[in-house]
């Protein structure tokens, strides 16, 4: 064969040059999962690490599980390069924040930046979110009127200056939040996840004898805005809308989208969805968009990779005052739930247009919940303990595919294990199985959900924050296909159990949740025989 | 161990091949590959044998030892080959094993699918009883609610039952009791309880693990106990041993009680044979690389000794995706395993991105240039272009390689979509497939808190002394050795491994109020467990290897730390702590202070005390010195030079210890090709094995 000079099998090197940094910062991301102390980021992959260009665009970003942070993300280093001053940023820096509206749009998620230097020029940036289990203020939960009462807010700030921890911000940072040691545990070890990166960033470079990210940045998003545009070209331009109701904290709530494609994008409008609530379930649109562009991601383009090009043609916009708009100092601490329904809405546009694609609508939001356990008896001793657990009723039905049972989607949550839990904490799960008949029925079924019986180990009662959707308000089916079952929420003996706000669970009794069942997609009547009789004999259908 | 011949046999039952070994008692051994016969796999095996005894002519008597690895119990779970099961768990927990993590393993894809439960709903049964996170009785066990599930099993006419209850791991009273009461009513029936096969926590995995073993055992069972009489029957009356996925030996009973410790036997031979090669020549850290058609596999080895996991995943559906298979929680030589193979399939995504595999050509209808129907460019069909295979050379049987198919195959499915020569579009696929590896091998490095700086490589199955050098160069290593029989890997290093069994359990306890008596009581229990294993196959003297998990309070991932020392006393909180924060700085450099440690799941490794191999010298530059012979070079591409240069070609038959080889050059035997760059050099070593290193020291990565 002919000599084959590099320059020729350019294009290879920069393939190559791109997986080995999309493995850079899936390490960075494995670090993070490794140390966390946070239940949310081990278990339910809330967290999210990439890495950025000196003008803040992300080139690579790990795929975690929360949708949530694809954007957010992505916009945070910008806001970092802006308030800290491009002239303050030094090597041995790293810098953070919570402030919902310049990382991920609630308190108890915090962010931190790393600028890399390679032979005394900024070349990038490294970054990183994770969701810690406590920010002081009220605990977490929507009970608070403001975001002030949501707990400590950090603007952005250096926490290491030049190689020096500012033991200042430590402090005050250990003083506002309940368990300081594995906050601040978690916060180092993000800071100690993007060092890894940068390590691996800069003999990744060394490898390849590259001076910056400059040129392997270009390539990326070439190569990425012509991938993304192309996906585009399956739905045909024009406008799209779609509406949706769901339980909200103490209202229903609507949400409303208008898509309108173009040639060189698609912008999501939410005029039409309910004013903001009193309460902390508001969403920063910064997360609305996550949600909006990570639905049509999924369904024209699940194979590319997220970075500053693949995003870059998703844009949003909402009237002030709307509940997916939240400003400062709007109360936003679980703003996950309503955020997550914006994936169905979106998908739901766009469903006439893709037949092929898009599913029925899903249980959406997870059936999440913190227990504070508290002994009966407050002379008896027993600490009081704080449980949280991550469940999930059924995804919709898919046009060739039954929905899934007990998945999440769109979050990538998992659960705990049941003897796990047990492990940590007073509470006994007495039961955790699939919810006969919970799916809504088609020629592809709902996933079904499932149903829970928990209840306090001897001597304790549960201070419950409950915020349970889709009880009122059921998963649609589509092209013909049934509604899901919705959700329920009571006590063991009959008592009824609001599925919002606090309440408590006596030591006697248990908790029944009934998690809802995702929508069936086409007409009943055209279901596989096979497929219904093997329903019936597993019980799926009685 | 009784002296008869001095003969021993290894036989490891592949998806497509059976290869079997027979070591002579100076350490010299035979080989041969026969087809697999999937129907009776003992057939393969006897077959094989009886080959190896016509033409060595030698006398079965006289063989001391078989030891036997099987894909049998790891290909019934992935067919769904299994005995008519049903799954037994507590009241409230039926659907366990359907309703998993919750999670999608794949977070971008609308239609993945979960894969489907090894028992289905309607083979899931439930009795009455409950125990608690701490041993206590919640709710009694339920003789009549059992009675009636003994009735369901009876009239459903199950061969075999897993049994499953919340916490059995803690108390395995309620297990045990619904055992012999099954047993009582209905004595044929098969039965494995969670708490013996596996009592670690997390009932999903766990109970995953049972119904696993329940559903292979009667299959098994059979087998092993067919293939011994066979043996016995054709003069082999020696003993018959398994090996397990832990990387040891273990008897014909236990392997029937305990089947799915088989699962991944043989990969774990693949270790043991790099396991021991390393220590022959004193390397205590060694990358394990062995590549064959469908997958590469990439594991660590220390000081001997292959890393170990107490959970894996057989089964994946989708592209080796963590979480698409099933988790069986049993103690396995860990590693890493991803579709780069030899006939891994190379295509053209949406970015105009080279991708490699998951999908694989096999061996039918295998690479283009193979003309027996792929169209598709494969790795060989890249290596061909390349001119690292060449059609005279390539070693395979019946196979003759045809580089017009593979030319254009990779000009259809690659250049000409890329706009690309075909040199450069194979240039790409092969710096692709090279890359996929070293990007998984990082990772799993990563994952075991490893930095794999001053390790050396082990390269064996087909394909790996193909890709070695560049894997070498990527990855920042000095050293490579392609062990001579490298295509017969895991049979040999069947051979090399010890009796051993690791018993586990989970056990709950923190540093606030160290629980030392429960710990050492759990300890003692656990090494009385794993002993009577290993006494079923040998007197020898034995190591005990003590092990805990722990983690930082709230913390999800646990490190294993290894316990030395005698029993625990009042003390052994800030032992523990002690050992707990070294280990934890060595995985991510920083220890966090005032926080409690939880140890959450104990082991104890009993195994046979192996006499160490003999150390071989290594022949270096210095004492090199025998040119090695070439016949007339080829034009190859070096991708260290990024240039493609004339290689010599050395067959690997004609060199003996001391001969040196210069890179370019290609050493070409029947099973495979070492390809090295013109960076690199190979002297052949007094085993035979190439010991390859680089030959500037400018720091080359």
């Amino acid at each position: 064969m002919a000599t084959t000079p590099r320059a020729t099998s350019s294009a290879v090197h920069n393939q190559i040059m791109w997986n080995r940094l999309i493995a850079v910062v899936e390490e960075q991301a494995l670090t993070l999962i490794r140390t966390a102390f946070s239940t949310s980021v081990r278990e339910a992959g809330d967290l999210s690490a990439g890495v950025f260009d000196r003008e803040g665009r992300m080139i690579a970003q790990a795929v975690t599980g929360t949708p949530g942070h694809v954007n957010t993300m992505a916009a945070a280093v910008g806001f970092f390069i802006e308030d800290i001053g491009p002239e303050r940023i030094q090597p041995g820096d790293v810098y953070l924040t919570n402030d919902p509206w310049k990382g991920t749009g609630h308190l108890h998620d915090i962010t931190v930046t790393t600028p890399v230097f390679r032979d005394e020029h900024l070349i990038g940036f490294f970054a990183s979110t994770a969701h810690v289990v406590d920010i002081g203020g009220r605990g977490y939960g929507p009970d608070a009127r403001e975001v002030y009462e949501e707990g400590l807010r950090i603007p952005i700030m250096k926490w290491v200056d030049r190689g020096e921890l500012n033991r200042d911000l430590v402090t005050i940072v250990r003083s506002n939040v309940r368990e300081a040691d594995q906050v601040v545990g978690d916060i180092h070890g993000l800071a100690a996840c993007n060092e890894t990166g940068r390590r691996r960033l800069l003999e990744m470079l060394d490898e390849f004898e590259l001076a910056d990210l400059d040129a392997l940045a270009s390539f990326v998003f070439d190569r990425t805005r012509r991938a993304t545009l192309g996906a585009l070209e399956h739905v045909p331009k024009g406008t799209y809308t779609n509406e949706m109701t769901v339980d909200g904290y103490d209202e229903p709530v609507t949400l409303a989208v208008t898509l309108t494609v173009t040639d060189t994008g698609m912008h999501a409008d939410f005029t039409g969805t309910s004013p903001l609530s009193p309460w902390g379930v508001n969403v920063p649109l910064t997360y609305a968009q996550a949600y909006f562009t990570y639905a049509m991601l999924v369904a024209l383009a699940p194979e590319l990779p997220n970075n500053f090009a693949s995003l870059e043609p998703f844009t949003v916009s909402a009237p002030p005052g709307v509940i997916l708009n939240a400003q400062d100092p709007d109360p936003v601490a679980v703003r996950h739930v309503l955020g997550h329904f914006v994936t169905d809405l979106c998908l739901g546009a766009i469903a006439e247009a893709l037949p092929d694609v898009v599913p029925a609508e899903g249980s959406g939001a997870l059936w999440n919940f913190q227990a504070s356990a508290r002994p009966i008896d407050p002379a008896s001793g027993l600490p009081p303990v704080e449980m949280l657990m991550f469940n999930s009723g059924g995804t919709g039905a898919r046009p060739t595919l039954d929905g899934l049972t007990a998945t999440a989607f769109p979050s990538g949550v998992m659960t705990m294990s049941s003897e796990a839990t047990e492990q940590v904490g007073p509470m006994i799960v007495w039961r955790k199985e699939i919810r006969e008949n919970s799916g809504g029925l088609g020629r592809q079924r709902g996933g079904l959900g499932t149903i829970m019986e928990i209840g306090p180990a001897e001597g304790y009662l549960f201070e419950f924050s409950a915020m349970f959707d889709r009880v009122e308000n059921p998963a649609r089916g589509r092209h013909g296909g049934q509604d899901g079952e919705p959700g329920a929420v009571y006590l063991d003996d009959g008592t009824p159990f609001a599925s919002k706000g606090r309440q408590t669970v006596p030591g006697d009794r248990r908790l029944i949740l009934e998690l809802p069942g995702g929508g069936g997609f086409g007409d009943p009547a055209e279901r596989d025989a096979e497929a219904t009789a093997n329903d019936r004999r597993q019980g799926y259908v009685t | 161990m009784s002296h008869r011949g001095g003969l021993r046999i290894g036989a490891d039952v592949g998806g497509t091949f059976t290869d079997i070994v027979l070591e002579r008692a100076d350490g010299g051994y035979e080989s041969t590959k026969v087809l697999t016969t999937h129907a009776a796999p003992e057939q393969g095996i006897l077959e094989g044998i009886e080959s190896l005894v016509e033409v060595f002519d030698i006398d079965l008597a006289d063989v001391d030892q078989i030891i036997h690895g099987t894909t049998l119990a790891t290909n019934a779970l992935i067919e769904r080959r299994g005995a008519r099961t049903a799954l037994v768990t507590t009241h409230g927990f039926r659907d366990v094993i359907e309703t998993r993590t919750e999670g999608r393993f794949e977070q971008y894809d609308l239609n993945i699918v979960l894969p489907t439960p090894l028992i289905e709903r309607r083979d899931r049964f439930t009795v009455v009883e409950r125990i608690g996170a701490r041993g206590e009785v919640l709710r009694p066990y339920d003789e009549g609610s059992a009675s009636d599930v003994i009735d369901a099993l009876e009239a459903g006419g199950y061969n075999s039952v897993a049994v499953g209850f919340l916490h059995s791991y803690v108390s395995s009273e309620h297990e045990r009791r619904f055992r012999d009461q099954l047993a009582a009513r209905l004595p044929d029936i098969s039965i494995s309880i969670s708490s013996e096969v596996s009592p670690q926590m997390r009932e999903f995995e766990r109970f995953n693990t049972v119904c696993a073993n329940a559903y292979v055992q009667p299959l098994m069972a059979s087998y092993l106990v067919r293939l011994r009489d066979e043996l016995r029957t054709r003069g082999a009356d020696c003993p018959l041993y398994l090996i397990h996925s832990g990387g040891g030996l273990m008897s014909v009973e236990s392997a029937a009680a305990f089947p799915v410790r088989l699962v991944e036997s043989g990969p774990a031979g693949g270790a043991i044979f790099a396991a021991d090669l390393a220590s022959r020549y004193g390397r205590d850290r060694v990358l394990s690389y062995d590549m064959g058609g469908t997958t590469a596999k990439i594991a660590l080895i220390e000081d001997a000794t292959p890393q170990t996991a107490k959970t894996f995943e057989v089964a994946r559906t989708t592209r080796f995706k963590k979480g698409s298979g099933m988790p069986i929680s049993i103690p396995v030589i860990e590693m890493i395993e991803i579709g780069a193979g030899g006939g891994s399939i190379a295509s053209v995504d949406s970015l105009d991105q080279i991708r490699i595999g998951p999908r694989s050509a096999g061996s039918e209808p295998g690479p283009a240039a193979y003309a027996r129907g792929g169209l598709e460019p494969t790795v060989t069909d890249a290596n061909l272009q390349l001119g690292r295979l060449h059609p005279d050379t390539f070693g395979a049987e019946n196979i003759s390689l045809e580089p017009d198919r593979a030319a254009a195959a990779i000009r259809e499915h690659v250049a000409d979509r890329l706009d690309m020569t075909v040199d450069t579009a194979a240039i790409g696929i092969a710096e692709v497939v090279d890359e996929n590896m070293t990007n998984a091998a990082r990772v799993h490095a990563v994952e075991n808190g490893k930095d794999l700086n001053g390790f050396t490589m082990v390269a064996f199955g087909g394909g790996a002394p193909l890709h070695a050098t560049r894997l070498m160069d990527k990855l920042g290593l000095d050293e490579v050795f392609v062990p001579p029989g490298a295509g017969v890997g895991s049979a040999i290093g069947f051979l090399r491994a010890p009796f051993s069994y690791e018993a586990v359990r989970s056990f709950y306890t923190t540093t606030a109020d160290f629980d030392f008596a429960g710990a050492n009581q759990l300890l003692d229990e656990l090494r009385t467990e794993a002993e009577a294993f290993v006494r079923q196959g040998t007197e020898a003297e034995v190591v005990v290897e003590r092990q805990v998990s722990m983690r930082y309070k709230g913390q999800g991932w646990e490190i294993p730390v290894a316990l030395e020392g005698g029993d625990f006393d009042e003390f052994a909180a800030e032992m523990i702590t002690g050992v707990f924060t070294k280990a934890y700085e060595a995985f991510f450099g920083r220890a966090i202070d005032d926080v409690l440690i939880e140890a959450v799941s104990w082991s104890v490794r009993v195994s046979s005390v192996v006499e160490p191999p003999p150390r071989l010298e290594i022949i270096d530059d210095d004492a090199a010195g025998v040119a090695a012979t070439s016949t007339p070079s080829r034009p190859m591409y070096d991708p260290t030079t990024g240039a493609t240069t004339d290689a010599a070609i050395v067959e690997r038959t004609s060199l003996e210890p001391g001969s040196a080889i210069a890179g370019p050059a290609l050493i070409v035997e029947a099973q495979t090709t070492t390809v090295l760059g013109s960076r690199h050099q190979a002297i052949a070593q007094h085993d035979g094995s190439l010991r390859i290193t680089n030959v500037s020291t400018d720091g080359g990565r």
